[in-house]
């Protein structure tokens, strides 16, 4: 796929990725097998039916294939840019085991944006069922839900903190990654479902889960894995130390980009020490690379095969001058008189024996502590969900960092009250979080089905027993 | 959501008072809380102190200075204008004591946030003492509404055009060390609320600072706000905006608020000039 030049846009902020041509797609298609017994649906959490999009296209039916992946993934032109393709239908592509996948991604991305473009057509709303959901956070995990639920006929209303939906899809990844117009554009086709959205909204304090169950038949929590971690090393509250997630909002939702046209600021570092090796660390490193950084160093305790970023984002943050500090983790920051960041101060680490979570622990070297010049530093080591919902909800079970658990149908301890996305898993990805969207439209259609049934079957009571007494007169 | 601006009025030279259309916030405010705004499309989420709510008639109502290019836009707008956006309460309500001999210090623009709390805790049985102060009579705001929740009220002008010629720790120490007190309640710039810690400290009085420092998202999200009490560090937008006075870091939340000084004074230049421009052309 055609990409922008390293060179050319470390300057700008525009999309990385260019996307296919008509001509392109076409042929890329065409290499689809069509296979009997597709591998490429198992790896999808969603279950797009990948060979009927890819047979559209290969057919040149480009809008056919938008509604085929529609009718699965509400989101087709976001995951055709930010999903792990390779590591879900593409691995499992049969024309992988001799030789390159079918490039899946690619294709939905192509079909996606071609619908967009010709502008989406209005979904028919089906008949209300009368029941009503509240869904907490405008992630991609309650659009999904918000999506699935609408087009069954439930009334649905997202409830969200900040001033734009989309969650992380607005305030965490960037626009050279995933244009927020097409974000806005998807989230104008759920509006178009019928969903109604209400902006500034935090619940925990605006209103509390308790109380939306008065209001609401349900409720579902998707509310995301908001809260940074930090190092807890000293000097983490220097003037110039981030958290990813604030570096990040800045950037993206609040556009410091463009300061002054926008009023939000943001210190634009020369050095910039990026502490983390996720895709929001590769995130972090290449906004500040086109904030006009002069060198940026992702430094990483671990090694190149533990970094937990896409293959293709640390491919891009090579290519555009991210230098990668592997085996090496900070251990104090170091500031100067004004109580600003000077130098980041780090020590070689070695892997040893695997930990808990299966991979390689890794072990300080002593005397190779060694000093980083830097006058921003991003902590990117991950999030945790936001205290605010579990703190004010009743009976509702966490355990440990916040984290809600829930059963393999995304309900919570609470009736009427379902979860999913980073809230149920921590920091995990946008099609994992709308993977447990879908499986939580499922159960809260049930749920709400067998309101239906307690309502009917109690109306049937009270019919009988008035039957009963008129009997009696 | 549109969030109009019923009411404006200028309290005294570059403070102003917004009477802001918020149904929903107004019902779920408490005294301690804030709200955070953004005036437009490219405009910055900063935060505001509630300094009055109206459930039954959904009105907030708060109170700032003219300091930089968002506040100075903000003290521009009329009457009938209205926000992009309006998000709270935000932060905890202050935790009302029972019994208790409460003096609460009240400096500049802090004034209007003592109020609120003041009328909390004096519904709930307290005994108010209030000493509010600014740095002359023509900045003194809200003498009337303070004076109506205090059983006791002092005044402090730094140039002594009312009330005690002084400082608000003047009045302060003379009260300790006439009376017994349980709580401080100390409102206002950083530099008066580290004063009134350093004054209280010796006499063991438990003492209650509302911090102010750079704040994005206001719901825990960013960590711009983070400060240091006791030691560990706290998100003042979910842990605070109230904290034990005796164990604040001043000095690094007065040097974190000088972080984004340059690019202040960038926006703001730009906006005047924008301003003066269309004064002209």
């Amino acid at each position: 796929m055609p990409e922008q030049d390293p060179e050319e846009r470390i300057h700008n902020f525009d999309e990385v990725a260019l996307g296919y041509t008509e001509e392109q797609a076409t042929i890329e298609a065409n290499r689809c097998l069509q296979c009997k017994k597709p591998q490429c649906i198992k790896g999808c959490p969603v279950e797009i039916d990948i060979p009927a999009f890819i047979k559209n296209i290969a057919e040149g039916d480009f809008e056919a294939s938008a509604s085929e992946l529609k009718r699965a993934n509400t989101l087709p032109a976001i995951c055709g840019r930010v999903c792990p393709q390779e590591m879900q239908c593409e691995i499992e592509c049969t024309l992988g085991k001799k030789g390159e996948p079918i490039a899946i991604g690619r294709l939905e991305r192509f079909a996606a944006d071609y619908e967009l473009e010709k502008g989406v057509q209005t979904p028919g709303i089906p008949e209300s069922t009368g029941y009503r959901v509240a869904v907490v956070g405008s992630g991609p995990a309650s659009l999904t839900v918000a999506a699935d639920l609408a087009r069954i006929g439930h009334s649905v209303t997202i409830l969200e903190a900040l001033h734009e939906e989309g969650g992380v899809l607005i305030y965490g990844i960037p626009e050279f990654r995933l244009p927020k117009e097409i974000v806005r554009a998807e989230v104008d086709f759920i509006k178009k479902l019928g969903v109604e959205i209400k902006l500034n909204f935090v619940v925990g304090k605006l209103r509390s889960v308790d109380e939306l169950l008065t209001e609401y038949d349900a409720v579902f929590l998707g509310s995301g894995a908001g809260l940074p971690s930090f190092l807890g090393i000293e000097g983490e509250n220097l003037n110039g130390v981030y958290s990813a997630n604030e570096f990040l909002t800045r950037v993206n939702l609040m556009k410091a980009y463009q300061f002054p046209d926008y009023d939000t600021p943001i210190k634009k570092g020369k050095h910039v020490v990026v502490v983390g090796a996720g895709n929001v660390a590769m995130d972090a490193a290449r906004c500040a690379l086109r904030l006009g950084a002069e060198n940026v160093t992702i430094v990483y305790r671990r090694g190149e095969d533990e970094m937990t970023a896409r293959i293709e984002e640390i491919r891009h943050a090579k290519e555009e001058g991210v230098h990668f500090k592997l085996l090496t983790n900070p251990t104090i920051i170091y500031g100067d008189e004004n109580n600003w960041v000077k130098t980041v101060k780090c020590i070689k680490m070695r892997l040893g024996e695997p930990d808990e979570s299966g991979r390689a622990r890794p072990e300080p070297i002593s005397g190779t502590e060694h000093e980083i010049p830097a006058d921003v530093a991003v902590i990117a080591i991950g999030t945790t969900p936001n205290p605010l919902i579990p703190s004010t909800t009743s009976d509702l079970q966490t355990i440990k960092r916040n984290i809600i658990p829930t059963d393999a149908e995304c309900r919570t301890s609470k009736k009427g009250v379902f979860a999913g996305g980073d809230v149920v898993t921590g920091s995990a990805t946008v099609i994992s979080a709308m993977g447990a969207g879908k499986i939580a439209a499922r159960a809260i259609d049930q749920y709400l089905q067998s309101l239906r049934f307690a309502e009917t079957t109690s109306t049937l009571d009270c019919e009988a027993i008035e039957c009963r007494n008129t009997g009696n007169q | 959501m549109t969030y109009t601006i019923l009411e404006r009025e200028e309290l005294a030279p570059e403070i102003y008072l917004l009477k802001l259309h918020a149904p929903e916030v107004a019902s779920k405010s408490e005294p301690g809380q804030f709200i955070i705004i953004r005036i437009d499309e490219s405009g910055e989420r900063i935060p505001l102190t509630i300094a009055d709510y109206n459930r039954d008639a959904g009105i907030i109502t708060v109170v700032f200075m003219e300091i930089g290019k968002t506040t100075k836009q903000l003290a521009a707008l009329k009457s009938g204008d209205s926000l992009s956006d309006l998000v709270g309460p935000l932060g905890n309500p202050a935790n009302v004591p029972r019994n208790s001999v409460v003096v609460f210090v009240g400096g500049g623009v802090g004034i209007t946030t003592v109020f609120p709390e003041a009328r909390e805790f004096k519904k709930a049985g307290n005994t108010i003492i209030s000493i509010i102060g600014a740095r002359s009579e023509n900045l003194l705001i809200w003498e009337d509404l303070v004076h109506s929740v205090s059983d006791k009220l002092y005044i402090t002008t730094d140039d002594g055009t009312k009330g005690h010629h002084g400082f608000v720790t003047d009045v302060l120490t003379n009260i300790l060390e006439e009376q017994g007190v349980d709580l401080v309640v100390a409102i206002g710039p950083v530099v008066m609320m580290r004063a009134v810690a350093d004054v209280t400290k010796p006499f063991g009085v438990k003492t209650i600072v509302s911090l102010n420092p750079v704040m994005v998202d206001g719901t825990g999200m960013c960590g711009s706000c983070r400060v240091v009490v006791g030691g560990e560090t706290r998100f003042t937008c979910v842990d605070g905006p109230e904290f034990d006075a005796h164990q604040v870091d001043f000095t690094l939340l007065m040097k974190r608020l000088t972080t984004y000084r340059d690019e202040e004074a960038v926006s703001l230049g730009k906006f005047m000039h924008e301003q003066d421009c269309d004064e002209k052309c």
